[in-house]
C-alpha cells in the first residue's frame, strides 16, 4: 500500500523523443556503473546506481634528504594521483521519460558484469518487460517496504539533517534535526494511496503496526470526483487557495462559539463536510479540495499519534507521494500532530524521503559490498538538493520550457567510518554549527555575498595550482559556474541542503572544487609555507625557552593565536598576505588584541596549569606553514614536557590552506630531527598524529574517524584543544565536552568581529572545565 | 448554570428534554398519563393543545418525525406515570421552532426548558428574544452519559435497551442479540453525530473525552450529498445499501493480487478508500450508490478503527455505539461489530443501543426533574 497507483498515467509512452539528455548532468559516470535499482512510483522513476570515480588527490611525499637529489630546499613533493572512490548515484525524474533515460543508459553503460536490476515500487511491474528488453537485465523485484525502511535507516544514518520539522509561519519553513547516533525506534507513516504505519526498531527489525484505508488515494480519488480535477498537483493548488469553513461544520456552527468545557475553540471541524448535506447550496471546487485536504491529514495525523501512543515512540517520520516535498500536506500533518499531541510529538520529514525505496533497494543488491559497513557523506556538488523541481509546477509547462526536470542524489563512499567523539557531553543535543543561517537572514545574506566575492580568488588560486596543465582554466571556468549556482539556489533556498550555515557553505566549495578536479588548490601555497616557517622553528623555540615560566606560557599562547593569523582561508588576511609578503609572524603578534580579550579566560588556564599535568590532549590543529610550524608545535612541545601525551587531530583530506594529515606526517618528522623533546614524543608513542577523518575548514564532533575515537578513548583523553575560526568559532563554539576544552581562535572576520562584539584580529580564548566536575586546581570558568 | 426561580409545584408540566445537535434537534416529551381529574380542570388549556399536538400526531411540519417505534410506555419518573415519546427534526429547522414556541406561548407555562447540544448555547439567545424563553444549558456529554444509563436501567419496554452481534465475522451467521449493561463500567462509549465524541466512561460521573474526528455523520451525509445529489440521510443510507463499495475502493489484491503475506493484511481489506477513482476511466463508469456505499464504508471502518485504537490505549474492552449516524444504519452497526471483532481478535466487543441519538435529550430531561425536585 506504499505505492502511488497512478492509474491515469496511460500516458507514459507518449513523451517527447527529441529530448537529449545532457550526459555531463544526468547518469554521471555511468561507464562503471553497476548494480542498478530502479523504483517506480505511480508518476516519478527512481534510479540508482553505484559507480566509482576516478579523480585526482594531491599527495605529498618527503624527499630523500640523505640522498639530496634534485630536492632543492623544499621539504617534500607534492604529486597529483589517480584516485579511485566509490560514489552511489541517485536520479529522479517523472515516468514519462523513463523510455528515453532507458535509452540513453543502454547507450553509455560500458560495464557489462550487471545482470539484474533490482526494482521496486507499484509501477515496477508495468515497466518490468520494457526495462528488461531495453537494458538487457533480469528485473528482479524487492519487497516495497522493506526497501523504504532501508532506504530510510540508511539517510538517517549518512545524512547530517536529513530530518526536519516543517514550520510554515516561522522564519525558515524546514528546521532541521541534528543526527542522533542512535535512529531506533522510529515510527515511519507512509502516505501513499493508503497508509501503513511501520515500527522500526533495528536494522532488520520492524513491523508494520497499523494503517489506513484513508490516505493519498482517497484525497485523490475523492477530489477528482468532487472538483472534476485530474491531477495530483492541481488537487494540491486548489486545496491550498480555498477555504474549509464554508464545507465543513466547524464547533462555533454548532455551538455559536467555543465549547469552552472541552476547551474546544470555535474554528475547530466538528464535522468534516458537515455543511455540504444540502442540495440548495454550490460549493467551490478550492473549498471542497481544502475541507478534503484538512479531514484527510488530520485522520492520518490522528492515527499516527494513537500508534506513536501506543507503542510509546516520540520519533514519527512522515512519507509517501501524500507528503513528497509538498508544503502545503507537509503543513496540514505537522498541524495534525501538534493537535493531537499537544506538542509533545512533531512530525519529521525527511529530505530524500522520494529516494527511500530506490535507496533500499539497491543496498539489497548491494550486500555483498557491505554497503552498510562504511560511512557515505552527501556530495553537494552532484546532488540537487531539497525542493530542486517545485512540485507545484506543472508537467505541461516543464514541456513546453524544453527542460528536463530530474533531480539527483550522489553520496560519496567514505575512506573511514566516522563516529561521534566521545568526549561530547551529549552527542544527541550536539550541534556543530554556532549559526544557522538558515534561521539568520542577515548573517545569510553577509556570508553568500561573502563567498561569492571570494570566488574570483578561489579561481585563480585553483589555476595557478596547476600550472602545467593547459585545460585547467577551462575546468576552473566551471568550477565558477558551478559554484556559483549553487550559491543562487542557496540564496533562494537556503534549506536545500539541510541548515545552511557557513561549514556547509565551505564544504559546498570543496566538494565542487574537487569536482572539476582541483583537489588541493593550496598545496603549493602550504608547501612554500611550510618550508620558510621551519627555518625559524629552532629560533622560536630557542627564545621561548629563555622566558619565565609564567612569561612562557603567555608567550605560547600567543604563539598559537599570531600563527593562526596566518590564513590564507580568510579574506581579510589573505589579502594582507597577498600585498605584503613580509608580513611576518612579530608583526601577527603585534596585531592581536590586548588583553583582556573579547573572550578571555587565560587567568584560569594559567591556574590550571600549576596544577598536575594533563593525562592527555586531543588537539584540533588548523593552518600549514607558521600557525602549525610556530604556533602550535611549541605549544605541544611544552604539553609533551609537562607530561601530557599529545593527540594532533589534522584533517584527511585538503580543505583550504588547512595542514592535511599527510603534511603533518613529514612536517613532524623534519621538526623531531631538530627537537629532542618532539623526537622522544614521536619515539614513545606519547606525541601521536592522527587523521580526523574530515576534509572541511570546519569540524564536526559527530562525524570523526572511528580510530581517532578509539586513539581518544584509550589514553583517557582529558584535555581537547581546538584551533582557529572555522573549528572553534564558525563550529564548536558552544560545544559542550565532557573534559576541560580550550578553544583558541582569532577573529579573521570584520563582519564576523563585529557580531561579537569585538574587531578584526579580537581573540576568542575560551578554557572551560565542564559543570559538575570542578576540578580543584583550576578557577572556574566565568565567561567574559 | 442559572436556575429558573422555585415554583410552586414540584414539578410543572410540560417535561421536555431538548439536544441540540449541529444536524438534528433531538426532543423527548414526557406525556404523563395519570392526570387526575383535578389537574385536568387545573392544566391550562395552553398545556392541553401542546399535548395533543405532539401526542397525537407522527410527524410535525415538513421535517419534524416521531420515532413512535422508540416511545417508553408506562415510564415512572419523579413518581409520575406516563409516556416518553421522541421527537426529532433538523437543526435547520429550529429558527422556525422557536417561532412556534412563541405562537403557543410557551413562556406562560413557566416551564424550564433544558437543552443540551451546541445549539443551547447558539440558539439561546433566540430563545430569550423570540420566546421570551431561558435556556437551562446543560453540558451534552454529561447528558449523554446519564440519558443511556437512564434508559439501559429502565429498558425498552421490557426488553433490553442493548444489543450487539453475535458471529459479526461472518456475513451469514452474523445475528443481533439484545443484552444487558448489567455493569458498565468502564466503557469506551463512542458518540457518532455529526462528528464523533469517544469517552472512556468509569462512573456515571467520572469520565473523560479521549479524541474525536471530525468524520462522523455529518460527512457521510455531505459527501454523499456532494456526490449523488441525494438531499437526505434516508435516501443515503438507501442508495449504500444497494452499491458495491469495491467498484470505488482499491482493495489489497487490486495492489498485491492477492494477500500482502509479508504483513498479514488479507486480499479483501481496502487498501484506499477511493483508491480507483484516482482512474478517469473508473470515475466514468461508477454509479451513484456504489459511491454511496463507499463513503459509508469509508467513514464507518475510520471510526472503528479510531475507536478500537483508543480501546486499546485507555484498556477499556468494552465499546458502545450510539449517535444518530447508526439510525436505520445495519450497514454500519455490523461493519463495526465486525471490526471490533476481527482488528482486535476477539478482545473488544461493540454494543450498540436501540435508542441511538436520544441520550442527550433524555439526559436533559433528568436534569429538569432533578433541578425541580430540589429547588
Amino acid at each position: 500500500m506504499a505505492e502511488c497507483g497512478r492509474v491515469d498515467s496511460n500516458t507514459s509512452h507518449t513523451m517527447d523523443k527529441s529530448i537529449t539528455l545532457p550526459p555531463d548532468e544526468i547518469f554521471r559516470n555511468l561507464e562503471n556503473a553497476k548494480r542498478f535499482a530502479i523504483d517506480i512510483g505511480g508518476s516519478l522513476t527512481k534510479l540508482a546506481y553505484y559507480s566509482t570515480v576516478q579523480h585526482k588527490v594531491a599527495k605529498v611525499r618527503s624527499f630523500d634528504h640523505t640522498a639530496k637529489a634534485a630536492a632543492g630546499d623544499k621539504l617534500y613533493e607534492i604529486s597529483m594521483q589517480e584516485e579511485v572512490t566509490a560514489r552511489l548515484h541517485f536520479i529522479k525524474f517523472e515516468n514519462a521519460y523513463i523510455e528515453t533515460c532507458l535509452d540513453f543508459i543502454k547507450d553509455h553503460l560500458v560495464n557489462t558484469e550487471t545482470k539484474v536490476i533490482k526494482a521496486t515500487g507499484g509501477g515496477a511491474h508495468k515497466f518490468k518487460e520494457l526495462i528488461e528488453r531495453k537494458l538487457g537485465l533480469k528485473v528482479d523485484k524487492e519487497d516495497e517496504m522493506t526497501c523504504l525502511i532501508k532506504g530510510c535507516n540508511f539517510v538517517l544514518k549518512n545524512i547530517p539533517h536529513e530530518a526536519f520539522v516543517y514550520a510554515k509561519h516561522a522564519d525558515s519553513e524546514f528546521r532541521f534535526q541534528t543526527t542522533n547516533p542512535d535512529i531506533f525506534p522510529y515510527l515511519l507513516v507512509n502516505i501513499g494511496s493508503g497508509v501503513s504505519i511501520v515500527k522500526v526498531e533495528s536494522e532488520d527489525k520492524f513491523e508494520r503496526i497499523g494503517g489506513s484505508s484513508i490516505g493519498g488515494g482517497t484525497f485523490w480519488g475523492l477530489g477528482a470526483l468532487l472538483t472534476k480535477t485530474k491531477r495530483f498537483d492541481e488537487l494540491l493548488q486548489l486545496a491550498s487557495k480555498g477555504q474549509h469553513a464554508s464545507v465543513d461544520m466547524l464547533v462555533k456552527d454548532i455551538y455559536g462559539g467555543s465549547y469552552g468545557y472541552l476547551g474546544l475553540t470555535g474554528d475547530l471541524i466538528a464535522s468534516s463536510f458537515g455543511k455540504s448535506a444540502t442540495a440548495d447550496k454550490d460549493f467551490s471546487k478550492e473549498d471542497m479540495a481544502k475541507s478534503l485536504l484538512h479531514m484527510i491529514s488530520n485522520d492520518i495525523g490522528q492515527l499516527a499519534c494513537l500508534y506513536a501512543k501506543l507503542h510509546n515512540l516520540s520519533r514519527v517520520y512522515f512519507g509517501g507521494f501524500f507528503i513528497r516535498g509538498h508544503p502545503v500536506t507537509m503543513h496540514t500533518i505537522t498541524y495534525s500532530i501538534n493537535f493531537f499531541t499537544k506538542g509533545e510529538v512533531q512530525a519529521l520529514f525527511l529530505r530524500h524521503e522520494g529516494y527511500l525505496g530506490t535507496i533500499g533497494a539497491f543496498l539489497k543488491g548491494a550486500e555483498e559490498d557491505n554497503p552498510n559497513q562504511y560511512s557515505w557523506g552527501e556530495n553537494y556538488a552532484g546532488s540537487s538538493g531539497l525542493m530542486s523541481v517545485s512540485p507545484d509546477m506543472n508537467p505541461m509547462q516543464r514541456a513546453r520550457s524544453g527542460t528536463f526536470p530530474f533531480d539527483m542524489l550522489e553520496m560519496d563512499r567514505l575512506e573511514r567510518q566516522l563516529v561521534n567523539l566521545p568526549l561530547l557531553q551529549d552527542p544527541s543535543s550536539y550541534i556543530p554549527d554556532t549559526v544557522d543561517l538558515t534561521e539568520d537572514a542577515l548573517a545569510r545574506e553577509y556570508w553568500l555575498y561573502c563567498f561569492e566575492e571570494a570566488l574570483d580568488g578561489v579561481v585563480k588560486r585553483a589555476v595557478a595550482s596547476q600550472p602545467d596543465m593547459p585545460e585547467a582554466a577551462l575546468r576552473a571556468e566551471k568550477f565558477r559556474q558551478k559554484y556559483r549556482h549553487k550559491l543562487q539556489t542557496l540564496r533562494q533556498q537556503p534549506f536545500a541542503y539541510g541548515s545552511l550555515t557557513v561549514r556547509s557553505l565551505l564544504d559546498t566549495r570543496e566538494h565542487c572544487l574537487n569536482e572539476f578536479n582541483f583537489p588541493d588548490p593550496y598545496s603549493k601555497i602550504k608547501q612554500r609555507e611550510n618550508d620558510i616557517a621551519l627555518k625559524y622553528y629552532q629560533k622560536a623555540v630557542k627564545s621561548l625557552d629563555e622566558l619565565s615560566w609564567e612569561e612562557k606560557q603567555f608567550a605560547l599562547v600567543q604563539g598559537v593565536l599570531a600563527g593562526n593569523v596566518f590564513d590564507w582561508g580568510a579574506k581579510a588576511v589573505s589579502d594582507v598576505l597577498e600585498s605584503d609578503p613580509e608580513f611576518g609572524f612579530e608583526e601577527a603578534k603585534r596585531q592581536l588584541e590586548e588583553r583582556p580579550w573579547l573572550v578571555d579566560s587565560y587567568d584560569q588556564w594559567l591556574e590550571r596549569l600549576k596544577g598536575p599535568p594533563h593525562k592527555c590532549a586531543l588537539f584540533f590543529v588548523d593552518n600549514s606553514g607558521v600557525d602549525i610550524i610556530l604556533g602550535v608545535m611549541p605549544f605541544v612541545r611544552e604539553l609533551l614536557s609537562r607530561g601530557t601525551e599529545v593527540v594532533l587531530a589534522s584533517n584527511s583530506g585538503p580543505a583550504l590552506n588547512d595542514v592535511t594529515n599527510g603534511e603533518l606526517q613529514i612536517l613532524t618528522e623534519r621538526i623531531a630531527a631538530m627537537d629532542p623533546v618532539i623526537e622522544a614524543g614521536l619515539r614513545e608513542d606519547r606525541l601521536l598524529l592522527v587523521q580526523s577523518g574530515s576534509s572541511s575548514p570546519c569540524l564536526d564532533l559527530s562525524r570523526l574517524d572511528k580510530v581517532l575515537a578509539m586513539v581518544v578513548r584509550e589514553r583517557q583523553t582529558d584535555l581537547v584543544i581546538i584551533e582557529g575560526m572555522g573549528r572553534a568559532i564558525h563550529t564548536n563554539y558552544y560545544a559542550m565536552l565532557s573534559c576541560e576544552s580550550l578553544k583558541m581562535a582569532v577573529i579573521k572576520n570584520s563582519w564576523l568581529a563585529d557580531r561579537l562584539g569585538g574587531k578584526l584580529f579580537s581573540v576568542v580564548f575560551k578554557y572551560e572545565v565542564p559543570a559538575g566536575k570542578p576540578n580543584k586546581d583550576c578557577g572556574a570558568f566565568s565567561p567574559s | 448554570f442559572l436556575l429558573k426561580p422555585s415554583w410552586k409545584q414540584d414539578y410543572s408540566f410540560p417535561w421536555f428534554g431538548m439536544d441540540i445537535g449541529g444536524t438534528l434537534v433531538k426532543l423527548v416529551y414526557f406525556e404523563p398519563v395519570d392526570i387526575t381529574a383535578e389537574e385536568e380542570q387545573e392544566e391550562v388549556e395552553n398545556l392541553k393543545s401542546i399535548r395533543r399536538y405532539l401526542t397525537s400526531n407522527v410527524a410535525y411540519g415538513k421535517t419534524g418525525v416521531r420515532d413512535v417505534h422508540l416511545e417508553l410506555r408506562n415510564l415512572t419518573m419523579c413518581g409520575r406515570t406516563g409516556n416518553l415519546h421522541f421527537i426529532r427534526f433538523p437543526t435547520q429547522a429550529m429558527p422556525r421552532f422557536i417561532q412556534m414556541g412563541r405562537d403557543k406561548n410557551f413562556s406562560s407555562l413557566h416551564t424550564t426548558l433544558c437543552a443540551t447540544g451546541g445549539g443551547a448555547y447558539k440558539f439561546e439567545n433566540e430563545f430569550r428574544m423570540m420566546a421570551d424563553l431561558e435556556l437551562l444549558k446543560l453540558d451534552e456529554l454529561d447528558c449523554l452519559i446519564r440519558g443511556l444509563l437512564f434508559v439501559d436501567r429502565v429498558g425498552f419496554n421490557g426488553h433490553p435497551e442493548c444489543y450487539y452481534f453475535q458471529n459479526p465475522s461472518d456475513t451469514q451467521s452474523c445475528v443481533k442479540k439484545p443484552c444487558t449493561l448489567d455493569n458498565p463500567f468502564p466503557m469506551l462509549l463512542v458518540n457518532i453525530g455529526s462528528g464523533v465524541s469517544i469517552l472512556a466512561v468509569y462512573s456515571e460521573n467520572n469520565y473523560k473525552r479521549v479524541t474525536g474526528t471530525s468524520l462522523g455523520g455529518g460527512t457521510f451525509l455531505g459527501l454523499c450529498c456532494l456526490l449523488t445529489g441525494c438531499e437526505t440521510f434516508e435516501e443515503a443510507l438507501e442508495m449504500a445499501s444497494k452499491g458495491d463499495s469495491t467498484n470505488v475502493d482499491k482493495l489489497v489484491k487490486d495492489i498485491y493480487g492477492g494477500d500482502y503475506e509479508r504483513f498479514g493484511l488479507q486480499g479483501s481489506a481496502v487498501a484506499s478508500s477511493f483508491g480507483h477513482m484516482m482512474s478517469k476511466e473508473k470515475r466514468d463508469s461508477i454509479s451513484k450508490e456504489d459511491l454511496a456505499r463507499a463513503t459509508l464504508v469509508t467513514i464507518t471502518n475510520n471510526i472503528g478503527s479510531i475507536a478500537r485504537m483508543c480501546a486499546v490505549n485507555e484498556k477499556i474492552e468494552r465499546v458502545v455505539f450510539v449517535g444518530n449516524f447508526l439510525r436505520i444504519n445495519t450497514v454500519s452497526t455490523k461493519l463495526l461489530a465486525y471490526a471490533m471483532d476481527y482488528w482486535s481478535k476477539g478482545q473488544l466487543r461493540a454494543l450498540f443501543l436501540e435508542h441511538e441519538g436520544y441520550f442527550g435529550a433524555v439526559g436533559a430531561l433528568m436534569e429538569l426533574l432533578k433541578t425541580t425536585e430540589d429547588p
